[in-house]
């Protein structure tokens, strides 16, 4: 096991490793790297602080050194866009407010997707059954921002529930988060439907219902609590989705989160801030990637072997 | 005589065009009529089908509505956009470019991943190890990250669009031709044309590729409702193709900001969205049933 968890670490580690020296090739490889670095709107001053934070006018191999050293200390420079704020500084002031978002999405998508999935399961080949599959089918077809876009204009230019967009109370975070969470719902339901037909069929439910409990008793405290297992170990793997999701909602809606940061950064060419978003989100995601492998190493020993 | 038979028979009723014939009847209908309405069509004869150019538009029209609402007309189905362009010639155009776009990715993307897993599944060894531990990798990178990298740096372009959906859809081919490759390999016909004297190339390209086609069929459908949406999310980021292109997803950016005013700009585009790749997960999956059961979990 440990074994297992040190080969998948070192993994993670390279695959990090990897997207940070993306991130440094790319900026060098068009030529000039002050062009990528800065907007052409941007002032002499500007150049010559970018290029020295950077060691521009040392050899390569110098300058990935530095690149290296300043990235592991979580320094990415300074912005240009957002003048004063160190890259990593707007990462941390924005991170916040998209993990509430994500956090949200995720409770979202578990409130809706857990019942539809055991119902489904228990009523399995009704017209109800069939409605879920149609669900799952359309979350895996729906655009995410058009989803988010069709959502606005219904409940908010129309019915008026939500405001548009924004970050303030509650209501400003139903929309985005449906949003985000909708992709996982058709997810998550399919799972819960598939282990929950398995559970069904299991000996330990004959019994119960020999017993003579009562059937919502059957389904909702032992079925469900058996059928859970797999569909928790999924949960991180959602954790990552909803990280790189909340670009497209973030956008969709201007929430003030890191997702709506890099891509205003893009507009502006603000490079030292996209490289801080970009390490950092990709470092997230390969760290939850990790946690999924290790816990499923943990509940299915077969796993550690291969 | 098998051969004479053959020969003498008229070429629509031999057994293997039979076969094939017997298979389409059973085509699910609903998604290939919609597939065929929605993308191929448009996109093969978005010239002929088109009623305006989609690029040049006049402000004096710009905003009208569809034509079932008010102040609507006939003369623009589905309205138009607010440089005045007609929306309904702008989805056409916009077919070819996701068909372009998900064609030229996953062709080139397939090409790569079958010659890298066709490699890894027969040598094996540390060639092998080489090529998994980069599936691997790439199949652990953040998607829409890595493109807004790769566009921050050198600039939105068709090719930007490609090379990043290339780097994402390599690694799938690779993993499953490797897979395989490693069972094909040890059958007798496999060591038969070793014996005859035939190279590692001619081994890989002509007796252990054709036994691979079947899964990369059904692959490649499923694939190309991903890359549509990928795509539409990029360039609706303002990530993936650069305006002026009649790209879906640029249009629905572009309706974000009207949702107030003009709904149809950002609805329709969604809707074509939606419904082609609604109709090539619908044909993606029949084709897994009916061509490759092994590949239910893909």
């Amino acid at each position: 096991m440990q074994r297992y968890i040190a080969k998948r670490a070192l993994q993670s580690l390279l695959t990090i490793w990897v997207m940070s020296l993306v991130v440094f090739a790319l900026a060098r490889v068009t030529g000039n790297p002050l062009d990528v670095m800065l907007p052409l709107e941007a002032g002499p001053e500007d150049f010559e602080r970018v290029s020295k934070h950077w060691g521009f006018d040392k050899p390569l191999t110098t300058q990935y050194v530095i690149f290296l050293s300043k990235a592991v200390q979580g320094d990415f420079g300074t912005s240009w866009k957002w003048p004063g704020h160190s890259a990593m500084g707007l990462v941390g002031q924005r991170l916040p407010a998209t993990l509430q978002l994500a956090g949200f999405a995720l409770l979202i998508s578990i409130v809706i997707a857990l019942p539809i999935g055991v119902l489904s399961a228990v009523m399995k080949d009704t017209p109800w059954d069939t409605a879920a599959k149609i669900i799952a089918l359309l979350g895996q077809s729906l655009p995410g921002f058009w989803l988010g876009i069709v959502l606005m204009w219904i409940f908010a230019v129309h019915l008026g529930w939500f405001p548009t967009s924004g970050k303030g109370g509650l209501q400003y975070m139903v929309l985005p988060a449906i949003t985000l969470g909708w992709f996982q719902v058709a997810a998550i339901m399919r799972l819960v439907r598939s282990s929950m037909l398995d559970v069904l069929d299991s000996e330990f439910v004959k019994l119960t219902r020999i017993k003579g409990l009562a059937e919502w008793k059957v389904i909702w405290k032992h079925c469900l609590r058996n059928a859970a297992i797999a569909p928790v170990t999924f949960f991180a793997i959602i954790a990552g989705v909803l990280m790189t999701g909340s670009v497209v909602t973030e956008s969709v809606f201007s929430w003030p989160g890191t997702g709506l940061l890099v891509v205003d950064a893009v507009r502006a060419r603000d490079f030292q801030v996209v490289q801080a978003v970009v390490i950092v989100f990709a470092g997230i995601f390969i760290l939850t990637n990790l946690m999924v492998d290790i816990l499923y190493a943990y509940l299915d020993p077969r796993i550690r072997l291969r | 005589m098998a051969t004479v038979t053959a020969r003498t028979l008229p070429w629509y009723s031999g057994p293997r065009v039979k076969q094939a014939m017997r298979q389409a009847r059973r085509l699910p209908v609903v998604p290939v009529a919609l597939l065929t309405f929605l993308l191929v069509i448009p996109a093969l004869l978005a010239p002929q089908v088109a009623p305006y150019d989609p690029l040049k538009g006049s402000l004096a029209k710009r905003l009208k509505p569809p034509v079932w609402e008010e102040g609507g007309s006939s003369a623009h189905l589905l309205g138009t956009d607010k440089l005045g362009r007609d929306l309904l010639s702008r989805i056409i155009y916009g077919a070819r470019v996701s068909l372009a776009v998900s064609a030229v990715a996953i062709f080139v993307g397939g090409i790569i991943g079958i010659t890298l897993g066709l490699m890894s599944g027969y040598f094996g060894g540390r060639v092998d190890s080489l090529i998994m531990r980069l599936v691997d990798i790439s199949l652990s990178l953040p998607t829409i990250l890595l493109a807004l990298v790769l566009v921050a740096a050198v600039g939105p372009s068709f090719g930007t669009v490609i090379a990043v959906l290339v780097v994402l859809l390599w690694a799938r081919y690779a993993r499953l031709v490797r897979g395989e490759t490693l069972s094909i390999k040890e059958r007798d016909f496999v060591a038969r044309a070793r014996v005859a004297g035939a190279s590692h190339t001619r081994i890989m390209v002509r007796y252990i590729f054709p036994n691979v086609v079947n899964s990369l069929v059904v692959l490649a459908t499923l694939q190309v409702g991903y890359v549509i949406l990928l795509e539409s999310a990029l360039s609706f980021l303002g990530a993936g193709l650069p305006r002026p292109t009649p790209a879906w997803g640029l249009m629905i950016a572009d309706g974000r900001e009207l949702i107030v005013t003009a709904w149809w700009v950002s609805m329709f585009p969604g809707l074509a969205i939606m419904l082609t790749v609604l109709a090539l997960n619908l044909l993606g999956d029949w084709l897994r049933d009916h061509l490759d059961p092994k590949l239910r979990n893909v």
